[in-house]
């Protein structure tokens, strides 16, 4: 009824219009896009497309590898040098198992916090939030400077309370254990966050599905169950997508272990070895093609992560 | 008082309708089991926080020396503090500086450019809207690492690398933040007022800066917030773009400081005092900020995730 009243008095304005306005009105949405799109081409689009070109040449050394570096062009031979590099696919094994503990830990574990501080046995609800959220406050990389002094054997309190009780104190840094002390950092930083994202979806469910699951009897663990992890299914998505991404990129945890561990080499993980590919050993162009395969796979993972958990989920 | 009511949101109607139907005794049963396990995570959360505030109190000695979540006898927190700011000609406030003017200049103005641009594909329609927000939808898809490399190669080739364009203007671009902006621009800003606007002879400019930019007030702090979060935390895009420390946000210098203090053994220098006070420092702005605004926080991500 209120929307057909205002239609009806839309029409004679748009009658009455002016041709100048009609045309400013025409042009005003790419006079509004243009300072994003602007920016946009020259730091999103271009980039990449320089990526692509750089990564189809290579500079060469002539003779002792003295004197001037030729640069000539090497069309997708970088790609195949890709393709057939040990240190790149360990690397991307290593982001991949790691992934595959580390998100699922972490998102299980911010679905139940968030499960629990929207249910009715709880109390002191807002001081966990904030105490949840405290980690993600932090930096990335202070958060790995900071976790680093508790896995130095030096400075950690954990390894001191270990000798205290005349235990052999744990070893974070260790070849088999490190990759999982990284993934403490990121589980320590983030858990909260996504326990956020999920806790808002859990808020914005209408209260009249609790009240129907009420009369059916469908109350507690099957009502989390039943009603509202599926519900909240688009913020699980989300957060796994955004986890899958960061898993991929992972690059300053593992930058700060290198620095006080053997265990961790500079072709760790595929960010920390495109970034030691150009800047170590200065070769550009197959750090160039290192980035766009990487880029490639990161595409194809959320891509597909979003397209079958749509699928299960129905949303 | 009138604080905290601000920060802390009022239950629903929703947990205030189950609540009702609740009986006390069965409470206090079931909820052992629950409240153990978020005691548990909540020291897990805030133990390394606490560790990083006693150890910002001790000197370099009893960093080593003393056990790590108790204070030391020597309460050395304001010489710390003294020595960060001093240390290297006082760097460190310089990367406090830059840090805060990357994050500031940075997240003001991507989220104004976020927000014309949300609302233009929101609200208008046009030939090529749908194709412009496929791009920016799917640029989200593209890791900001990845970028970081190429744009480096880019920047040196004309010269900006080691200049802050290097990374105030790549940090510019927020295409999360058009997306949230077009999202909440779409809810939140009905057709008929810019309709009213335009009858009153206003322009589009006008309209979107009186009527459009009030009205998505609350969803920019949001976007704002992500952005400026993410600039302050970035550390990958400076690190790549700057060799010359004084450019350097706090990020990336308390790192450079990690590893000079790593190598310590061979120049004698340590600065772990300096580090654990710095990374003290650097954290606290952050952490007020978001906990003070958390609810602008949650209204974001709800946005997003349900949308999503």
């Amino acid at each position: 009824m209120v929307q057909k009243a205002i239609s009806l008095e839309k029409l004679p304005s748009q009658t009455q219009r002016t041709s100048r306005r009609l045309h400013s009105e025409a042009l005003a949405p790419y006079l509004f896009l243009l300072p994003f799109v602007v920016l946009f081409v020259l730091f999103f689009i271009a980039p990449i497309i320089y990526a692509i070109e750089q990564s189809l040449f290579r500079s060469e050394r002539s003779g002792l590898g003295l004197g001037a570096a030729t640069v000539s062009f090497n069309g997708l031979g970088n790609y195949l040098d890709v393709v057939h590099d040990p240190s790149f696919y360990s690397s991307v094994g290593r982001v991949l198992l790691y992934g595959v503990v580390q998100i699922p830990v972490m998102i299980i574990l911010a679905l139940i916090l968030a499960l629990l501080l929207d249910s009715t046995v709880v109390r002191l609800k807002a001081f966990f939030r904030v105490a949840f959220f405290v980690p993600f406050a932090i930096p990335g990389i202070i958060a790995a400077l900071l976790w680093a002094f508790f896995y130095q054997p030096s400075f950690s309190p954990i390894v001191k309370a270990f000798q205290a009780l005349g235990l052999p104190g744990p070893d974070f840094l260790g070849p088999g254990t490190v990759l999982w002390s990284i993934a403490n950092i990121a589980v320590w930083t983030y858990a909260g966050y996504n326990m956020l994202i999920i806790f808002a979806a859990l808020q914005a469910i209408p209260t009249e599905i609790y009240e129907a699951a009420r009369v059916d009897g469908c109350t507690g663990f099957r009502l989390a169950w039943r009603i509202k992890i599926p519900l909240v299914a688009p913020a699980l998505i989300l957060t796994f997508f955004f986890s899958i991404v960061g898993a991929l990129q992972l690059f300053a945890e593992p930058q700060v272990l290198s620095a006080i561990s053997n265990n961790v080499s500079t072709s760790y993980t595929p960010v920390f070895y495109s970034y030691t590919t150009a800047f170590s050993n200065n070769n550009y162009y197959y750090a160039a093609a290192l980035s766009v395969v990487l880029a490639v796979i990161t595409c194809i993972f959320s891509f597909s992560v979003l397209r079958v958990t749509q699928r299960q989920a129905g949303v | 008082m009138s604080q905290q009511t601000a920060s802390v949101p009022m239950p629903t109607a929703q947990e205030l309708a189950i609540a009702r139907q609740k009986q006390p005794r069965r409470f206090i049963l079931s909820s052992i089991g629950p409240m153990t396990f978020l005691l548990i995570f909540t020291l897990y959360s805030l133990i390394p926080f606490f560790w990083l505030v006693v150890s910002a109190t001790k000197s370099q000695a009893d960093l080593f020396g003393t056990f790590g979540l108790w204070f030391a006898p020597n309460f050395n927190l304001f010489t710390n503090l003294g020595q960060l700011f001093t240390y290297n000609n006082g760097i460190f406030g310089r990367w406090l500086l830059n840090t805060l003017l990357y994050a500031g200049v940075g997240s003001v103005v991507g989220t104004f450019l976020a927000a014309m641009a949300g609302y233009a594909l929101a609200k208008y329609n046009f030939r090529g809207r749908n194709l412009i927000f496929s791009v920016i939808l799917g640029s989200i898809l593209v890791p900001a690492t990845t970028l970081a490399l190429p744009l480096y190669l880019m920047m040196s080739k004309v010269g900006l690398t080691n200049t802050i364009w290097a990374v105030l203007l790549p940090i510019l671009v927020n295409p999360f933040g058009v997306y949230l902006a077009r999202i909440y621009a779409s809810a939140s800003v009905p057709d008929e007022l810019l309709e009213a606007g335009r009858i009153d002879g206003a322009g589009e400019y006008r309209i979107f800066t009186t009527i459009t930019l009030r009205l998505l007030a609350p969803a920019l702090v949001t976007i704002l917030l992500f952005g400026f979060v993410a600039i302050w935390t970035n550390y990958f895009l400076p690190l790549v773009m700057f060799s010359d420390s004084s450019l350097f946000p706090v990020t990336v210098g308390l790192q450079s400081w990690n590893v000079t203090a790593s190598n310590a053994s061979a120049n004698g220098q340590t600065i772990y005092n300096l580090i654990v006070a710095g990374a003290l420092v650097s954290a606290i702005p952050l952490l007020i900020g978001s906990i003070l605004l958390q609810r602008f926080w949650r209204g974001g991500l709800g946005a997003g995730a349900v949308k999503g």
